[in-house]
């Protein structure tokens, strides 16, 4: 089946690495994607601060691009954009007010919007659509043993709870079990990474991100799995900050448990893309996915880990 | 130190504020807040916030528009959405937290230099402007705008984010501007509209603002 495709703005810039990743491994499995023909910026949470009807009209000439492309789904990777997106159909659908202004305006682009192009997420897909049956198939390098936090942060299923469970999401869990991983019990899962916080207001935003690093850290996990640019980027690229503000803090020593040794060196936790981590079971390379685009390298033992198992 | 009178007084409200809020689409709920404080709890960012979102639901409906729109609670709120979904009213917390900060951009009720409002303002016009944003120069012109000093603290940020391809060195842009431009102007005008049939609450799709 073939998608429309709308990356967003983080993926070609911020977070390209999530576009690099998905890409290849859609392609493994069969997945064909159309980019948006002049998508533009969906409007994000800034946007909304601003102006609403105006937030509703831009998201919805995407949408109504995307029903013009004839493909039957949409697939939005960003959170942000997956939420903008799904939440101007809920607007539209909800205010008849609204819909009359978006529909005019939609008009002077000879664009129309009916309501009839559902917005997906590549987890939805891959866990309902591709089966994780299918994606076992093409595992070549399982990742065993590798410990994974899934963070799956607030908008994919916040407010709206689409295809998982907005209390203890799943579909990233199951999907990198498929592939090898063991996920270590991540009760912040859908935590708040203080959005665009981190670069406004430091002191608040930060810590919402160290508290997600510090949790996984002690939980023992050797990588963080994210499915968003802003929550990947807010917990890989902050880490000098976080080391002179919170570094002194203790956690316990994971080779001795009476011990506490201070978090400081620890940060250094890989913070990847999902999809980076599918790419790399698939045997694709890790320039490929994009891995070095990550403030801290996944480290040796992992990718070690990876060679033995393909041995 | 600057003593200032914490007791709010009958005369503070600007009555019909919270009855206007009320009225957007979506905010309409407000009107049934028990205060049970659950919003409060489950804020992430409420140990950092002058009133709770609690109390910030509070005062909008009682009409205390200036220390409402004054607050750093609604600048603070990341939209994650947490209170919304645990509501037992079914509250659209965070997006009466979205209507607050368009009518304290609009009436020009935020520190001149405090940066939230600021990107919020610089992305609106960089993605009407370009169709498209790209981060790293918006959180270039909002550190000039906000604080130079702090965009000298990020310069190594920079460095890094450039070495691994992250930092793009062009603006982006769609291709048909136009288009999208004469779209806003649909909107634009419906504020005009507006202004021309008198200010109208409710029932316009929450173009209220456009009249001042
Ligand atoms: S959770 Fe809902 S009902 Fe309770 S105080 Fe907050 S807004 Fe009011
Ligand atoms: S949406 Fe805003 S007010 Fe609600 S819990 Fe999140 S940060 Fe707090």
């Amino acid at each position: 089946m073939k998608y429309s495709y709308f990356p967003g703005c983080s993926l070609k810039g911020t977070g390209r690495a999530y576009e690099e990743s998905l890409l290849p491994v859609l392609k493994v499995l069969g997945v064909e994607l159309e980019e948006l023909d002049d998508w533009n910026c969906c409007g994000a949470t800034a946007y909304m601060a601003v102006d609403e009807v105006k937030a509703c009209v831009m998201a919805s000439r995407n949408l109504a691009i995307a029903e013009k492309a004839g493909h039957k789904e949409l697939l939005a990777p960003c959170s942000a954009c997956y939420l903008v997106l799904n939440k101007t159909k809920h607007y539209l659908h909800e205010s008849p007010v609204v819909e009359a202004v978006v529909q005019k305006a939609l008009r002077q682009a000879n664009l129309t919007y009916s309501g009839n192009t559902p917005v997906r997420h590549p987890l939805d897909l891959l866990v309902n659509n591709v089966g994780i049956e299918e994606i076992k198939k093409h595992v070549k390098h399982p990742l065993k043993g590798l410990k994974i936090a899934p963070y799956y942060g607030c908008q994919i299923v916040r407010p709206y709870a689409t295809f998982d469970d907005q209390y203890n999401p799943t579909t990233m869990d199951r999907l990198l079990e498929a592939i090898g991983c063991t996920m270590v019990t991540y009760p912040l899962k859908t935590r708040c990474c203080g959005g665009s916080l981190t670069g406004t207001l430091p002191e608040p935003g930060l810590l919402c991100s160290y508290i997600l690093l510090k949790e996984a850290i002690t939980r023992g996990a050797d990588v963080i799995a994210t499915v968003c640019p802003l929550c990947q980027f807010n917990l890989d690229c902050y880490r000098d900050k976080m080391k002179g503000k919170w570094g002194h803090e203790t956690i316990p020593d994971p080779r001795n448990k009476d011990a506490r040794v201070p978090v400081g060196p620890h940060l250094d936790i890989p913070v990847v893309f999902f999809t980076q981590l599918i790419g790399l079971a698939f045997g694709l390379s890790e320039k490929e996915l994009g891995l070095q685009r990550g403030f801290a390298p996944m480290r040796k033992p992992a990718c070690a880990q990876r060679q033995s198992a393909a041995a | 130190m600057e003593l200032k009178r914490t007791i709010k007084y009958e005369s503070d409200r600007v009555k019909g504020f919270g009855r206007e809020v009320m009225s957007v689409p979506g905010c309409e709920q407000l009107e049934h807040c028990i205060q049970c404080g659950t919003c409060s709890g489950l804020c992430p960012l409420s140990i950092f916030m002058d009133y709770t979102p609690r109390q910030v639901m509070e005062l909008t409906r009682s009409d205390f528009k200036t220390e409402v729109l004054r607050s750093t609670t609604i600048w603070l709120c990341a939209s994650c959405y947490a209170c919304t979904v645990e509501c037992p009213k079914q509250i659209r917390i965070t997006d009466i937290m979205y209507e607050l900060k368009q009518r304290a951009i609009h009436e020009g009720f935020y520190p001149k230099r405090f940066p939230i409002p600021v990107l919020a303002q610089e992305f609106y016009k960089m993605s009407h402007k370009r169709g498209r944003v790209t981060e790293n120069f918006l959180a270039t012109i909002m550190f000039l705008k906000t604080d130079i000093l702090a965009a000298l603290g990020m310069w190594r940020l920079g460095l890094n984010l450039l070495r691994r391809g992250r930092f793009p060195l062009k603006l982006e842009g769609i291709k048909r501007k136009s288009e999208l431009e004469r779209m806003m102007a649909v909107v634009d005008k419906l504020s005009i509209d507006a202004l021309n049939n008198g200010h109208q609450t409710g029932g316009n799709g929450g173009r209220q603002h456009g009249a001042h």
